[in-house]
């Protein structure tokens, strides 16, 4: 009995692990628009490219490299470093031989998901439906010079032999220009401007505490990354804070907290913002569209945009943010889009767009 | 006769006992400066006490000399003999050889008054701080143009409050004192832009560069390099913003080319000039 146990849970064990090192690839024609999609996209996932290549229509003209390329991103953008999560569709149009088909795609990245959404068209061929794929048209900025005239700022901080009397250079005079609290979806936001008034850069921290009626405080908060961290002098940036689950009615006061610190920075690139509109996105999203363009001769790998709307008495109201999936290449528009409230966009009077941006190969 | 002689003698023994006697006594000096050498007189070994430092000597021929670069502390020392004999003295500071210098701040707007503080602390060669009036220079310059003023220290400390210069440039704050001479930096940085304006100064096929003139603060001193510069473009597409930096006094920016474009430009608080540009 104890032998035949034996051959069971070997034989047992050998049958998982091959079971186990089978990876879930399957390309087995689609028989309806959603499941070329969804099994499209589930090879994509598992990194079987070939399998998810088989999905896509000839007639797409995108080579396997190309479209391993749509997906997995170029030139270290944010795409590269992510990994596609999980994929929702939704038939919006079928007829016999066509389909569109809504996909929204998350991507799980360092910095949270992020979510793309696209119509793909579907279209059955010798009985299967395929993959219209929309190729990303690569772009590629001509060899060229662009001269830089390059600004940094170095800091000789004081050293070990130097006499007591010897002070460090001070840290820069930054202001925080406005604050307001609001509460919104059961969370307590807070959000306004900073200003760095001095003539070197900083790189700041906002923060806030909160108290409640007895003056004891309830919960404390920094703006991670809705905050613009590095200020040149006379820059103006955003913060928002979260408090998740905090009513407004329950807080007594707010006590402001930050740190100006002065730290070595370029002042390149510069990152311009054009044709900046509120507009609806194709789910019916109220958002703030434009296109983001680096006027320097370097690759911009990962643009992070903050968007700060007002009301008409010059009052922030929203702060939104929204990272570019794709890198800016020197010279050459890249589309970007960051949400807005719906219920706020009739109160939105005017709206600032500023850029930050994370470069590899950049030493600051 | 024989008892004058007789009352002589007495005298002189009386005075060799006594000679004898102090012989054995310790004596210190009254005026001991640090980093000056000391000779002390006793019987025995002696031991010195003074702040942060302890001596000890076996009297030779009845006497001890402790060199200048042993005595380093300057204050109250004891000088004892390890029996009940023990004695009190002091010892000054050397001259003034060394100077702290605090100036504030590191950065400071042109022409406000009294803006910019030094304070300095006079110190010896071994650091003890020099209490004596000591005069101590502090000179103010940008560009080899500032100005200079004497301060005498008094308990060790000299102070003196000064103007930013309405020129703006890293200025040298020199305090000085015999032949030690301490040097800091105090940028002094130009205020608001004044005056701010902006021209095309090249068009592509897609693009329009717009550039600013040199841009200066109202006493004509560039503003600092890095300062952002904001070009906002207005058309039917919607708007355009680029923050420029300041570069070599002007800030430069691409627009997308327009038919019917509003540009206005502004740094911080302060608004420049508006183009139109396109349109009929």
């Amino acid at each position: 009995m104890g032998r035949i146990l034996t051959i069971i849970f070997a034989v047992l064990t050998v049958g998982l692990i091959a079971v186990g090192s089978i990876h879930g690839s399957s390309t087995a024609p689609a028989s309806t628009p959603e499941g070329a999609v969804q099994s499209m996209f589930a090879n994509a996932k598992s990194h079987d490219w070939n399998g998810a290549y088989s999905y896509v229509d000839p007639s797409s003209n995108v080579s396997e490299d190309g479209f391993i390329r749509d997906l997995t991103g170029r030139n270290g953008s944010l795409r590269t470093y992510s990994q596609l999560d999980s994929v929702n569709t939704r038939v919006l149009h079928e007829s016999d031989n066509e389909a569109t088909v809504r996909t929204e795609l998350k991507y799980a990245t360092a910095i949270g998901a992020s979510y793309d959404t696209r119509d793909l068209k579907v279209i059955k061929d010798e009985g299967n439906w395929k993959v219209q794929w929309p190729a990303e048209k690569e772009i590629n900025v001509p060899p060229q010079v662009i001269p830089v005239n390059y600004l940094r700022w170095d800091i000789v901080w004081r050293g070990a032999g130097d006499d007591w009397g010897a002070q460090n250079v001070e840290n820069p005079n930054c202001r925080i220009l406005s604050m307001n609290a609001v509460e919104r979806d059961g969370n307590l936001i807070i959000m306004g401007e900073v200003e760095n008034e001095d003539t070197v850069p900083a790189f700041i921290t906002v923060g806030a505490v909160l108290s409640d009626n007895t003056g004891k405080d309830i919960a404390e908060e920094s703006s991670f990354d809705k905050v613009s961290h590095v200020l040149l002098p006379k820059e103006i940036s955003p913060y928002r804070i979260d408090f998740p689950g905090i009513k407004k009615e329950n807080v007594k006061s707010v006590r402001m907290t930050h740190n100006w610190m002065l730290v070595p920075a370029t002042a390149d690139p510069v990152i311009g913002v054009l044709n900046q509109k509120i507009d609806k996105d194709n789910t019916g999203r109220t958002v703030l569209t434009g296109q983001l363009i680096n006027e320097s001769g370097q690759i911009v790998n990962i643009p992070h945009v903050l968007a700060t709307f007002y009301d008409n008495s010059g009052k922030v109201i929203w702060v939104s943010d929204a990272y570019s999936d794709h890198a800016l290449l020197p010279q050459t528009p890249q589309p970007f889009s960051v949400s807005l409230r719906d219920d706020l966009a009739a109160n939105v009077h005017s709206y600032r767009v500023t850029v930050n941006h994370y470069s590899l190969n950049r030493q600051e | 006769m024989r008892r004058v002689i007789y009352i002589a003698l007495v005298v002189a023994l009386c005075w060799f006992a006594a000679d004898c006697a102090h012989a054995d006594e310790l004596r210190v000096p009254q005026n001991a400066v640090a980093g000056q050498p000391i000779t002390i007189n006793g019987s025995g070994t002696l031991y010195l006490i003074g702040p942060g430092q302890v001596i000890k000597r076996d009297f030779k021929s009845g006497s001890v000399e402790i060199k200048g670069e042993e005595l380093r502390s300057a204050g109250r020392w004891i000088a004892s003999t390890g029996s009940s004999q023990s004695q009190v003295f002091w010892v000054k500071p050397g001259k003034p050889e060394n100077l702290n210098f605090l100036a504030r701040p590191s950065r400071v707007p042109v022409a406000r008054p009294n803006v910019i503080s030094g304070v300095t602390f006079v110190f010896d060669k071994y650091q003890n701080m020099v209490i004596d009036p000591t005069p101590v220079n502090f000179n103010l310059s940008v560009g080899g143009v500032g100005s200079s003023k004497t301060v005498t220290s008094k308990d060790g400390v000299a102070w003196t409050n000064s103007s930013s210069a309405s020129k703006a440039g890293a200025a040298q704050f020199v305090a000085s004192t015999g032949d030690s001479t301490v040097r800091r930096v105090v940028q002094q940085v130009a205020a608001d832009p004044c005056n701010l304006r902006m021209h095309v100064a090249g068009k592509s096929k897609n693009m329009v560069i717009l550039e600013t003139d040199p841009i200066r603060d109202c006493s004509g001193n560039p503003v600092p390099d890095g300062t952002i510069v904001t070009f906002i473009q207005n058309d039917q597409n919607g708007k355009s913003t680029v923050d420029a930096r300041i570069k070599k006094d002007i800030a430069r920016a691409e627009l997308p080319a327009s038919n019917n474009a509003t540009i206005t430009v502004a740094a911080g608080v302060v608004l420049g000039n508006e183009l139109h540009i396109g349109g009929k």
